[in-house]
């Protein structure tokens, strides 16, 4: 902290210069903000503006400063210096943009102004620039579990981006389920025929390859570390372990097929002649070995007629089956129909089905399978009927309206059943969280192992699948380095299996190389902070380690917390969490934010001037806030805006602060929460709303109404709600009157 | 963001939708320098234009928030906007990309402080509303735009209204001498990720797109309901300007059809699912949807959402391919044809009509230099012979923007497999 020295600049640009007073903004910055450098610039974003920043930064030494002008979201070229402490007063979008310009607002206005350069000049103080800290390993080796197509692909496209690979599979062969295909759907024009699975080329790629070690009959003992640093115990089959240190890791674990005989109903189990997909490609295996006749199971006799039931077990709204549909099936049904019909074009074939799912150019294999003279029947099919060596098939056509209909001496029937993921244990489930309706069993073995305080495995998200929540981040798992591919992320085919394979790579690349340069993963993407804590303070409660949304924090013996730096995603809610206050960041702390909310000036109970604070989230409530100022959209000039990381990083002691201060009230705008949420730290607004429902017993103690804390849910499109809820609670304010903490 | 040279170690992003956004930010954080051009004044592509995302409901201004504070913090990625390929010449790890910009009269000084766009009378149609409204002819594309920069229209070019803004502007930001470029970029990999266009809804000539005014497309329909459109999130009837209550989605306008796009656009029913919500944000109480379908195509994960609307006693499936829509005297739309479902013929008039319309790659038509190899739709797909240019996103198939990010990642790294070949061959 010695040698700080802070620039204050104040930019007269875009009409702050003629609404409000910036010598008197110069003269609070001087003396309330006790920055003696105080500049004023009429452009200063420009290069003239920029410069002088600059020459201030080489000839007085600034390491520290603060810039009154546009919002921290405007103008980032021209104030961007990465090496500085660097705090932005919103006098544009959060001041004159949103004020009337008319004598009666300006002194309020101005108050406005003058109270963010206070605000500016103390968090700027609070801050450090980030230095990043370079020790937190520097391994380049990828470990792929799973040798399946996604495992395989994987590791052969990134050693091809020159990265070492570790690649262990639990069988005693690569391949996985595509491996035991006789051939696959399609992928290059004209789309008309079943291809070649190209297993067998992947798999003497990967064997060739002197860059990629690969253990079969191996399991992942333990691993234990951080993106970078990763030490992983690799159990194989004779007992023996091997420890590998490694960078990031891709989980490619694959799928199992939902069990038919789950579905006695449908034939599934009793009878040879009932037989699921992985049972027809087997079939069709052994055929092309042989005279290419596929054949009855029950006798060898051949196949004349085969009907195939789509969904089975899948769609399921009973709660009983698998209640998502798994993408691939159509296709492959499709596929296996032309196993048929390319040997012989006399065996009957139908596929039953309710809708048939063929994306992109899946629709000219549909098409050429209808040219082959495959029968598409809408229908739901009720039961399947064994009987000797045929089975009768009774469905309802959706399409005649027959509940009634069937298809007799049916030589084979084949199940479409889905896909389940390999993903390991659900620590949610074990953590006691109620099963959803319509999930599969937990299954009981750990896939990763990891020695993570909150648990073995990568959290689940629906039905099983580790998939991402977010619609524009696919990869984003809840551990940082470890990334999913594959059908054990979500359904899927071969072809979009190879291409998530390839992006997992990638990211587990830019995970271990950021890693090493101590830089945050997604979505602070390069934030060199990182949480450091006062372990003299720390009285071992726990709750950081229980609440971080991505298992960045372990114990040690004595129940310490153990910050994995490059697991952490810098959401602070680890800070807002610590009810003793000893976690802070370089550039965000509780006293950047705290700093800011005393240097308010709260006017007394006899001005009629309420004082509202807002903590925001900076990535959407403030910016539906800078939003709502671009189209000049007027809200109350009595808030004071503070951006936060993440509703999840407000600490409770700023809103007791507030309101020991003699501020009326506040506002927390965080993003959606529960099941549909929108926080990009995934639980971080859902930890911050728990943690703040327990305020009104502060509210309490200091005997305050439990209007003063509003928690709103928000979102960046609330461009013109938010000043509506602004203007409203204000005026609820002044009925509740003012605070009594005024003036203390 | 810093200029950088670029080098054959650069890797060249075409088009600055989602997709190219996500391959650029993802090869960039690895630590390889990218050149991102787009032929739009601002970053975000179509999934800007959407209200919200299926099946979420959330907002795709959201992840655009995240992504562009990812750009702005990145000094790796060199942005080109209202920049267009127009040639590219060399081969794998050493190509030379020619590119075309067009002048937006507006140079970096631009504040966005908007005086200009108060200062301007004339107004022209605004292509963010898909011509839905008109904005100013000095104009900020949108909210969100990146760069946050106003443009000149060229209409305005010439005119006393260009005078008017030049004199309004005190930045000195305004060159209305500003002249098309061309300028060559180096690269040793091409990321091409152009999107996709709604297909032409007036092919589809029984439909009448164009000459029913109530007949619109559903990218058209994703204006009507956002908050920030030209409706201001009132689904108004281009026709008579009334609020439209029953309406009725098409699937497969275009798509599935071997007259017009052969194959499924994968995202039209879960759009269409997704705009039924619209319907009832908007008119909880007498809002009334109806698709007409040949399959519902939910795939995978989105079977709950399906399953969600289908439960909806305000939607109506009907499992038919329209035959024509006519227009009666009140200007409302009819769709005719039979449902399959027990074999009835329909007349139903509707309120509005919103056409799913199908997805068209951009690639399509325009000629990518070497020998791109593409399927029949014009998608290009995945072959040796493409050398060091990749498809991603929608320009290699009909994705939603799950599956276009996690293309478009795929496709960064096969840039930099590219680059650090190249930058291992010149250490």
């Amino acid at each position: 902290m010695a040698d700080i020295k802070v620039g204050a600049y104040i930019c007269k640009g875009c009409g702050l210069g003629e609404r409000l007073d910036t010598e008197a903004l110069v003269k609070t910055a001087q003396k309330d903000g006790k920055v003696p450098l105080t500049k004023s610039h009429d452009f200063l974003c420009n290069a003239d503006g920029v410069a002088m920043i600059k020459n201030d930064i080489a000839s007085e030494g600034i390491t520290h400063i603060m810039i009154g002008a546009c919002s921290r979201r405007a103008k980032t070229e021209a104030f961007h210096f990465p090496e500085h402490a660097v705090a932005r007063a919103n006098l544009r979008e959060g001041v004159v943009w949103i004020r009337p310009d008319t004598d009666e607002a300006r002194e309020t206005t101005q108050e406005m102004a003058e109270d963010y350069i206070r605000m500016g000049c103390a968090e700027v103080k609070a801050m450090t620039a980030p230095a990043g800290n370079p020790n937190t390993g520097g391994s380049k080796t990828l470990l792929v579990v799973g040798g399946g197509v996604t495992g395989m692909t994987t590791a052969i496209e990134a050693s091809k981006t020159g990265y070492p690979v570790v690649l262990v599979e639990k069988s005693g062969a690569l391949g996985g389920w595509a491996g035991k295909l006789y051939k696959r759907t399609p992928v290059h024009e004209p789309y008309k025929s079943p291809a070649d699975t190209g297993v067998a080329d992947l798999v003497s790629q990967v064997q060739a390859d002197s860059n990629i070690k690969v253990y079969l009959n191996a399991t992942i003992g333990k691993t234990d570390g951080a993106p970078g640093r990763f030490v992983v115990d690799v159990a194989t089959e004779s007992g023996a372990t091997h420890t590998e240190d490694i960078g990031a890791i891709v989980q490619a674990t694959g799928f199992t097929l939902y069990d038919m005989n789950k579905l006695p109903e449908l034939g599934g189990g009793k009878s040879p002649n009932v037989v699921d997909q992985a049972g027809l490609e087997a079939l069709a295996t052994a055929a092309a070995a042989g005279d290419g006749v596929i054949r009855r199971p029950s006798d060898g006799a051949p196949v004349k007629s085969v009907v195939f039931v789509q969904c089975a077990g899948q769609r399921d709204t009973t709660g009983q089956h698998l209640s998502y549909c798994s993408g691939f099936c159509c296709n492959a049904s499709i596929k296996q129909a032309m196993y048929f019909k390319d040997t012989n074009p006399a065996v009957d074939t139908t596929i039953i089905y309710t809708d048939l799912r063929t994306p992109g150019n899946g629709e000219d294999f549909y098409r050429s399978a209808q040219e082959k003279g495959v029968i598409f029947t809408k229908g739901k099919v009720a039961e399947v009927v064994p009987n000797g060596n045929t089975s009768t098939v009774k469905f309802n056509d959706l399409i005649l309206g027959d509940t009634d209909a069937s298809m007799v001496d049916v030589d084979l029937v084949v199940l479409a059943t889905g896909q389940i993921a390999n993903s390991g244990i659900n620590i949610d489930a074990l953590a006691g969280v109620a099963e959803e309706e319509g999930a599969v069993e937990v299954k009981p073995i750990s896939i990763l192992n990891l020695t993570y305080r909150q648990g073995k495995d990568v959290p689940q998200l629906k039905q099983g699948f580790t998939d991402s929540h977010f619609i524009c981040f696919p990869y984003e798992t809840r551990r940082t380095g470890i990334y999913t591919a594959g059908p054990v992320r979500r359904p899927m085919d071969i072809a979009q299996a190879r291409e998530d394979a390839t992006g997992a790579a990638l990211k587990a690349i830019q995970a271990l190389e950021n890693a090493e340069l101590g830089r945050a993963a997604h979505p602070r993407s390069g934030d060199l902070s990182f949480p450091k804590v006062r372990l003299e303070g720390c009285t071992q409660c726990k709750r950081c380690t229980v609440e971080c949304p991505f298992g960045a924090i372990d114990e040690d013996e004595k129940r310490f917390p153990v910050f994995n730096e490059s697991r952490c995603r810098r959401c602070g809610t680890c800070m807002g969490a610590c009810p003793v206050r000893v976690i802070s960041f370089e550039n965000y702390s509780v006293n950047t934010v705290g700093a800011q909310i005393k240097a308010v000036d709260i006017p007394d109970e006899f001005s009629e001037k309420p004082r509202i604070l807002i903590l925001a989230c900076e990535n959407d409530a403030y910016p539906a806030l800078d939003m709502a100022g671009m189209n000049r959209i007027e809200y109350s000039a009595y808030v004071r805006t503070i951006p936060v990381r993440c509703l999840g990083s407000v600490n409770t002691i700023w809103i007791t602060d507030a309101l020991n201060a003699g501020y009326d009230g506040v506002m927390l705008m965080g993003c959606k929460s529960g099941d549909e949420y929108q926080c990009h730290f995934v639980k971080g607004s859902e930890l911050g709303r728990t943690r703040l429902s327990k305020i009104d017993d502060t509210l309490k103690t200091l005997n305050l109404e439990s209007e003063r804390v509003r928690d709103l849910e928000v979102a960046i499109t609330d461009i013109e709600r938010l000043p509506e809820m602004i203007n409203k609670y204000a005026a609820e304010l002044v009925a509740v009157g003012p605070s009594p903490f005024k003036g203390f | 963001m810093t200029e950088h040279v670029a080098t054959n170690e650069t890797i060249l992003v075409v088009g600055g939708g989602i997709s190219g956004m996500t391959a650029a930010l993802e090869a960039a954080e690895t630590g390889k320098n990218v050149v991102l051009v787009e032929k739009n004044p601002a970053l975000g592509g179509r999934t800007s234009q959407l209200y919200r995302y299926f099946p979420k409901l959330c907002h795709p201004t959201c992840g655009l928030e995240i992504n562009l504070r990812r750009l702005k913090g990145n000094p790796r990625v060199r942005l080109l906007t209202m920049a267009e390929v127009t040639g590219i010449d060399g081969s794998t790890g050493n190509y030379t990309a020619t590119i075309k910009v067009r002048p937006r009269y507006v140079n970096e000084n631009c504040t966005a402080c908007g005086e200009c766009g108060r200062a301007v009378e004339m107004k022209v149609d605004d292509p963010f509303n898909y011509n839905l409204g008109q904005h100013k002819a000095a104009y900020l594309p949108n909210t969100m735009a990146y760069p946050q920069r106003y443009v000149l229209d060229p209409a305005i070019i010439g005119t006393a209204d260009a005078d008017r803004a030049k004199a309004a502007c005190k930045y000195g930001a305004i060159d209305l001498d500003m002249q098309e470029e061309t300028i060559q970029v180096k690269a040793g990999a091409v990321v091409w990720a152009t999107g996709w266009q709604p297909y032409d809804a007036a092919k589809i000539q029984p439909y009448g797109y164009g000459r029913f005014k109530n007949v619109i497309t559903s990218v058209e329909f994703e204006r009507l309901a956002d908050l920030q459109g030209p409706t201001g999130g009132k689904i108004l009837r281009p026709g008579d300007g009334r609020e439209a209550k029953n309406i009725a989605f098409i699937q497969c306008a275009g798509s599935r059809d071997e007259n017009h796009l052969r194959h499924c656009s994968r995202i039209c029913c879960m759009a269409s699912l997704k705009q039924t919500h619209y319907v009832r944000e908007k008119h909880p109480e007498d809002g009334k949807s109806t698709i007409y379908y040949i399959d519902i195509r939910a795939i995978d994960r989105f079977e709950d959402f399906y399953q969600k609307v289908q439960a909806d006693p305000s939607v109506n499936f009907i499992k038919s391919k329209v035959a024509k829509i006519t227009e009666d005297e009140h200007g409302n739309p009819v769709c005719h044809g039979v449902d399959t479902e027990g074999y009835k013929r329909y007349t139903t008039p509707h309120d509005l009509v919103v056409l799913a319309v199908g997805m068209e790659p951009s690639v399509k038509g325009i000629n990518i230099p070497g020998h791109i190899v593409a399927d029949s739709s014009g998608f290009i797909e995945a072959d040796p012979a493409n050398g060091a240019v990749f498809g991603a996103g929608c320009a290699s198939n009909a994705l939603d923007v799950n599956r276009a990010v996690q293309s478009a990642t795929a496709a960064a790294l096969r840039a930099i497999q590219v680059v650090n070949k190249v930058a291992k061959a010149e250490a």
